[in-house]
């Protein structure tokens, strides 16, 4: 389709194979799987562990506020990277020992439990204050306040943040493959060094990522403006 | 093995590896600089062609993988003629990668500045590109410091990908201690207290004096 513009005399060695691409495209799509599930596991892990993260630093124990908080920037300026090999290889020296699967899912999403942390912190503060003061006088409890007041009106503004982290982690999956863990760089990897041919492998990961990304981000923003109607904001 | 004793052993292969962290950083966050510079005033433009070619740039660098990035720059780009030394391959990637983030960060920040300001150059005959350097740019990287902080700690994080093409930075070396020395816990602890401490006492004390700085530059303080 696109013979034409790459001239042999231009890139001499640009050969860009047809046959091949369509022979490596279903290992490819069988990775994207993998790839879907290992960001879908490791952000249901941040969601939820997020929310302790957030609610731990809202605690009136000044001591747990600040370990909690100490750890949140700890964990966002050191690399996943590094964080990965570092569960996978000294988790079995302290008797943990976890596949890389689950070693890579439970790391990466540590990793952003800390950034979602700070998107659900940053939607609780935008609750008024006097939202809390009426539900003390309702003589609410505080696990009511939370789930019934607070919480319903941090989502909102929470969004955006929290679709930004989904698409990030769903970015930082092809870290994985360090560990073996068979997504898409790890299946393009393979490839490449069965036949020698990256231009192919590599090329329709980048367009897969994009395929999804993209309309992921679009999505999402369709999503809070539909939030914001449901709750009348 | 102690930590203390570990330390003493293998000090310098963690600083050379620290050193080309840090210089693959310092180069990162210049290429990152100069490109979200361009692409932002690229896609501030009115011409259609200038403008489709930032937002088609920022999309595809935002909408991919660094890792991805990185190998395309470093196995696929040589296929087209152009081969990248595997140290500039990385701080060339990461600075693109980052450089798309960063157009947006400009965008938005120029954008902040108030109306009146753009009015007041133009009334004055100040013209467009005096305009944007004296004017306006100075004002928008006050409004936009706080959250470049974050995308250079971000560029920070990503340089240990670099060690994926076998750039011996801090993570390569890591990597390389653990394989031959199987003391995960010592080498990979270390690692990670060396990027901490890059990261929370050094750049971001840095950031804050820099912060200081402009506010008072700009009467602010």
């Amino acid at each position: 389709m696109f013979d034409w513009l790459f001239k042999d005399e231009w890139f001499p060695k640009f050969d860009w194979n047809w046959g091949y691409t369509w022979e490596i495209i279903p290992r490819l799509l069988e990775a994207t799987l993998n790839t879907i599930i290992a960001a879908g596991a490791g952000y249901a892990i941040a969601l939820v562990f997020g929310l302790f993260l957030a609610l731990a630093q809202r605690s009136k124990s000044r001591a747990l506020t600040f370990i909690v908080r100490e750890l949140v920037e700890f964990v966002r300026s050191t690399p996943l990277l590094l964080q990965i090999f570092f569960i996978f290889y000294v988790g079995p020296q302290v008797g943990i020992t976890l596949s890389p699967w689950v070693s890579g899912m439970i790391t990466i999403g540590l990793h952003y439990s800390c950034y979602l942390s700070e998107v659900y912190r940053g939607g609780i503060e935008s609750v008024p204050k006097g939202q809390w003061e009426a539900a003390t006088a309702l003589n609410m409890s505080t696990l009511q306040t939370y789930k019934r007041v607070v919480i319903p009106q941090a989502i909102p503004p929470a969004i955006p943040g929290m679709g930004n982290y989904l698409v990030g982690i769903f970015k930082d999956t092809p870290m994985l493959s360090v560990i073996g863990v068979a997504e898409l760089i790890h299946t393009a990897n393979a490839i490449g060094s069965e036949t020698w041919r990256y231009l192919e492998a590599y090329t329709l990961v980048g367009i897969i990522f994009l395929a999804l990304s993209l309309p992921a981000a679009g999505f999402i923003r369709a999503f809070e403006s539909f939030v914001r109607r449901k709750l009348g904001m | 093995m102690s930590l203390f004793e570990f330390i003493s052993q293998y000090w310098p292969r963690l600083l050379s590896g620290t050193g080309i962290t840090v210089a693959q950083f310092l180069l990162s966050s210049v290429v990152a600089i100069i490109l979200a510079l361009i692409f932002a005033l690229m896609k501030m433009s009115s011409n259609r062609l200038v403008k489709g070619a930032a937002v088609t740039y920022i999309e595809i660098f935002r909408g991919t993988s660094l890792l991805v990035q990185l190998y395309w720059i470093f196995f696929v780009l040589p296929l087209f003629g152009l081969t990248l030394e595997k140290f500039t391959a990385g701080y060339i990637a990461i600075g693109m990668n980052a450089g798309a983030y960063g157009a947006e960060l400009v965008r938005g920040g120029i954008m902040s500045v108030p109306r009146g300001q753009w009015e007041a150059a133009l009334a004055i005959n100040m013209s467009s590109a005096k305009r944007m350097w004296r004017i306006i740019l100075p004002q928008a990287v006050g409004i936009m410091l706080p959250p470049w902080g974050n995308l250079l700690i971000e560029i920070l994080k990503g340089t240990a990908l670099v060690s994926l093409i076998s750039v011996t930075d801090l993570m390569f070396q890591a990597k390389q201690i653990n394989a031959s020395t199987y003391l995960s816990a010592q080498i990979f602890g270390t690692a990670l207290i060396i990027y901490y401490i890059i990261a929370r006492f050094m750049f971001t004390p840095f950031m804050r004096w820099f912060e200081g700085f402009m506010a008072r530059k700009l009467g602010k303080a």
